[in-house]
C-alpha cells in the first residue's frame, strides 16, 4: 500500500544504521575540530610559525603548573612558578624531568589552558609537549616551553594558566624499540 | 488414504496453532509469542535490577557501612541501571510494540518476523553475559550505568570486556527491533488506515523506532572505542595518546539523552489510549501530540550537553543548551495539557489502568520540572551529581515509564489472558506502588539539594532521617512488584472471562477481536473508514 517495498525499506533502515555508527566514530575528528576552531576544552594549536611585536604596555601573568598522570614516577616540574609576560613578545620556561627509575621509559605532556577561552591567544612556538620524551635510567632534562601571548588576547583576560599532564606512555611505546626503530632506519 | 490426503489438506486450511512443546517458544515466529517472551522477560530483569536496588537501599538506610563494600555497591548502583535501563524498560515497550502495534494496525504479524524472533532471543544472551561478571574475579561493571571513561577503561575491572559484548548484542537486537516496528508500521496496515488514524501508542513507537535506530548504533560506537583503547592500544578517550575523556561524555550523551525519550514516549502513547478509554471522551488535540511527539524526538538530538554543565564548556555552549532543554518543555507541555483535557469533563472511572494513568500524567510532570531546575545551568552546579539527580530521573521512568508499562498490562491484560484481572487487588497494586514510589524517591530531592552525593554508600549523619524514609518506600515499592507478579498470574489462570471489548470507552481495532486475541488475527485486513 505505500511506495517503497518492504526489501528497499529494509535496506533503507540498515543503512541509516551503517551511516550512524559511522557518524559515532566521525564524532571523534569533528569534536576536535570544534575544539580547535572555538578554542574551548583549552586545547591549545600545534606549533606557532608566526611572529609578533611585542606590546610594552600590556602585561600578562602566566602560571605553569606540572602535574603527574596517576602512576607517572617522574619528578616533573617548572623552573619558576610564573613569569609576568608582554603580549607578542617570545618567552620561555623550561620544564625539568627526572627519570628515577632503573629503566628506560617513555613519556608524553599534554598542555591544557586556563582559562579555555584563551587557549586560542596562546603561541608555542617550541614545545616538549610536540614530541614524546624517553628518558634513560637517572638521566635528568631541561625540556623549554617558548611561547608568545597573542595581542589580540581578550582585555579580561589578566591572568592565564599553562598545565601540563605528564603520561606514562612506556607500555604504548617502549624506549628501547622506539631505539631500535631508529637504528634501523639510520642503517639503511 | 485419500482421507488421510484430505484430513491433510484441511489442516492447512485451518490456522497454525501455536506448536507444543518447549519448542514453540524458542522457534516462535508469532508477534503474540515474541510479545509475550519480552514482556516475561522484561518483568525477571525488573525483579534482578530491582533486587540490586534492594541492596542500595539496605547499605543506605543508615549512615556507615554495614552490609557490602564500596565496591560491590558500586557494582550494584552500576547494574541496577543497566538492567533497569537495558533489559526492564526497554524490552518491555518492545513487548508492548510486538503485541499491540499488529493488533492495532489490523496487520497479521510483524513484517519481519524471523529477525523478530533472533532480536529477542539475543537479549537472553546479552545478559547472562552482563550478569556472569558479577562472579568474575575483579568483579562486575562498577562505573555507573554512564561507565564514563576513564572509569570504564583505564581503571575499569576486567570484565569491561564482557560488558562491552553484552552492550553490542543489546544494541543489535534494539536495532532490529526497531527495524521490524518501522517495517510493520510503514507497510502493514490495514487499507484506510493511513498515518493519522494511528493510535498514538503506534506513533510513539515509530518515532521511538526511528530514535533508536540513529543513536544505538552510537552506544555500540562508542563501546567499540573503549574497546579499542583497553585492548588495541588507542587513545580515544586516553589524553596520555592525544585522545580526550570528556569526548567519551559527548558521544555517549548523544546517545544517552535521545535513549531517555525512547523510554517514555511510548508511555505517553499508551496513556494516550488509556486516559480517553476512561474518560469516555476521544483524545484531546491528536494532531498537536503528533507533532509534539515529533518535536521532543528532534529536540533530544540538539541538547546532550546539559548532563556535562561541569566539565568547562564555553558559556555561549551553556546557554544553547540550556535554552534547547528548556524548550523541550514546550511540546511535552501540549502532551500534558492535551491529557488533562481530555478527561476534563469525561464521565471518568477509575480502573486500575486509569489510576497508572493519572499517576503518570501528575508524577511525570513533577519529574518534568526537576527535569527543568537542572536544565539552568547555573543552578546545575549545584545539583550535578547530587541525589537531585536521582531523584529527578526516578521520577520520570518510575512513575513515568513504569507505570506507563503497568497501565498498559492492566488495560490490555483481558485481551492477552481473556481473564479480567482481579480490581481490587489492582487497584490494591497501584496505591502500594504510588506510596512506596513516593516515599521512595520524594525524600531524596530533599537530600539531593542539602548535597548528598550520588553512587557513595556511605553519608552524613545529617541525611539520615530522610534515607531511612527512601529505604522504607523502597523496600514497600519492591514487595509490590512480586504482588503484581500473583495478580498476573491469578488473571493468567482465571477469572471473569473478559468481552471482546472490556472497557466501554476504549477506542482500537485491537478491541474488535475477541479475548483472548486468537494465535492469529487479521489475516484477512480488517476495512478501517
Amino acid at each position: 500500500m505505500n511506495g517503497l517495498s518492504l526489501k528497499r525499506l529494509v535496506l533503507r533502515l540498515l543503512m541509516l544504521t551503517v551511516v550512524m555508527f559511522a557518524f559515532g566514530f566521525a564524532l571523534v575528528p569533528i569534536y576536535d575540530v570544534m575544539c580547535k576552531a572555538f578554542g574551548i576544552n583549552g586545547k591549545t594549536g600545534g606549533q606557532y610559525e608566526g611572529s609578533q611585536v611585542s606590546d610594552p604596555t600590556r602585561s600578562v601573568r602566566v602560571q605553569f603548573m606540572s602535574t603527574n598522570a596517576s602512576d607517572m614516577v617522574w619528578d616533573f616540574y617548572s623552573t619558576a612558578d610564573q613569569l609576568e609576560v608582554n603580549p607578542g613578545a617570545v618567552n620561555q620556561m623550561i620544564f625539568i624531568a627526572h627519570n628515577p627509575t632503573d629503566r628506560p621509559m617513555s613519556a608524553q605532556a599534554i598542555p591544557s589552558i586556563t582559562p579555555a577561552e584563551a587557549a586560542a591567544y596562546f603561541h608555542k612556538t617550541e614545545c616538549f609537549c610536540f614530541t614524546q620524551q624517553v628518558l634513560q635510567p637517572g638521566e635528568r632534562i631541561e625540556m623549554p616551553v617558548r611561547f608568545i601571548v597573542d595581542r589580540d588576547l581578550p582585555a579580561s583576560v589578566k591572568h592565564l594558566t599553562l598545565a601540563y599532564t605528564l603520561f606514562d606512555i612506556t607500555a604504548r611505546h617502549p624506549p628501547v624499540a622506539h631505539v631500535a626503530a631508529e637504528d634501523v632506519q639510520g642503517a639503511r | 488414504m485419500s482421507a488421510v490426503i484430505d484430513d491433510h489438506a484441511q489442516g492447512h486450511e485451518h490456522a497454525h496453532g501455536p506448536a507444543k512443546g518447549l519448542m514453540r517458544w524458542v522457534l516462535t515466529t508469532n508477534h503474540k509469542d515474541i510479545g509475550t517472551m519480552y514482556l516475561w522477560f522484561s518483568f525477571i530483569m525488573f525483579l534482578l535490577g530491582g533486587s540490586f536496588a534492594m541492596v542500595i537501599r539496605a547499605e543506605l538506610f543508615q549512615p556507615g557501612l554495614q552490609i557490602v563494600e564500596p565496591a560491590f555497591f558500586n557494582q550494584m548502583t552500576t547494574m541496577h541501571g543497566l538492567i533497569m535501563v537495558f533489559g526492564a524498560v526497554m524490552p518491555a515497550f518492545v513487548g508492548l510494540a510486538n503485541w499491540m502495534i499488529p493488533l492495532m494496525i489490523g496487520a497479521p504479524d510483524m513484517a519481519l518476523p524471523r529477525m523478530n524472533n533472533f532480536s529477542f532471543w539475543l537479549l537472553p544472551a546479552a545478559f547472562l553475559l552482563l550478569v556472569s561478571t558479577l562472579f568474575s574475579p575483579g568483579g562486575g561493571p562498577n562505573f555507573g550505568w554512564t561507565f564514563y571513561a576513564p572509569l570504564s577503561t583505564t581503571y575499569a575491572p576486567a570484565s569491561v570486556t564482557f560488558f562491552i559484548f553484552a552492550i553490542h548484542l543489546m544494541g543489535i537486537s534494539s536495532i532490529m527491533g526497531a527495524i521490524n516496528v518501522i517495517a510493520t508500521i510503514l507497510n502493514l496496515r490495514a487499507p484506510g488506515m493511513t498515518l493519522m488514524k494511528m493510535p498514538l501508542f503506534v506513533w510513539t513507537w515509530l518515532i521511538t523506532a526511528f530514535l533508536l535506530i540513529a543513536v544505538m548504533p552510537v552506544l555500540a560506537g562508542v563501546v567499540t572505542m573503549m574497546l579499542m583503547d583497553i585492548h588495541f592500544g588507542t587513545s580515544f578517550f586516553s589524553a596520555a595518546g592525544g585522545g580526550d575523556p570528556v569526548l567519551f561524555q559527548h558521544v555517549f550523551w548523544f546517545f544517552g539523552h535521545p535513549e531517555v525519550y525512547i523510554m517514555i514516549l511510548p508511555a505517553f502513547g499508551a496513556v494516550s489510549s488509556i486516559i480517553p478509554a476512561f474518560s469516555r471522551k476521544p483524545l484531546f488535540g491528536y494532531t498537536s501530540m503528533v507533532y509534539a511527539t515529533g518535536a521532543i524526538a528532534f529536540l533530544s538530538f540538539i541538547v546532550w550537553a546539559h548532563h556535562m554543565f561541569v566539565v568547562g564548556i564555553p558559556v555561549v555552549g551553556e546557554l544553547f543548551f540550556m535554552y534547547a532543554t528548556m524548550l523541550i518543555a514546550v511540546p511535552t507541555g501540549v502532551k500534558v495539557f492535551n491529557w488533562v483535557s481530555t478527561m476534563w469533563e469525561g464521565s471518568l472511572t477509575f480502573e486500575t489502568p486509569m489510576l497508572f494513568a493519572i499517576a503518570f500524567v501528575i508524577l511525570f510532570t513533577i519529574g518534568g520540572f526537576s527535569g527543568l531546575m537542572l536544565a539552568i545551568a547555573p543552578a546545575d552546579f549545584q545539583y550535578h551529581d547530587t541525589y537531585f539527580v536521582v531523584a529527578h530521573f526516578h521520577y520520570v521512568l518510575v512513575p513515568g515509564a513504569i507505570f506507563g508499562i503497568f497501565a498498559s498490562a492492566y488495560y490490555w491484560l483481558p485481551k492477552w489472558t481473556g481473564h479480567m484481572y482481579d480490581e481490587t487487588l489492582g487497584k490494591l497494586h497501584f496505591w502500594l506502588s504510588f506510596i512506596g514510589m513516593n516515599m521512595a524517591f520524594f525524600p531524596m530531592h530533599f537530600v539531593g539539594l542539602a548535597g548528598m552525593p550520588r553512587r557513595i554508600p556511605d553519608y552524613n549523619l545529617q541525611f539520615a532521617d530522610f534515607n531511612m524514609v527512601s529505604s522504607i518506600g523502597a523496600f514497600m515499592f519492591g514487595a509490590t512488584q512480586i504482588f503484581f507478579l500473583f495478580i498476573v498470574i491469578k488473571c493468567i489462570r482465571g477469572g471473569a472471562p473478559a468481552p471482546a471489548k472490556p472497557w466501554d470507552g476504549a477506542e482500537g481495532l485491537e478491541w474488535s477481536i475477541p479475548s483472548p486475541a486468537p494465535y492469529h488475527t487479521f489475516q484477512t485486513p480488517p476495512e478501517v473508514k
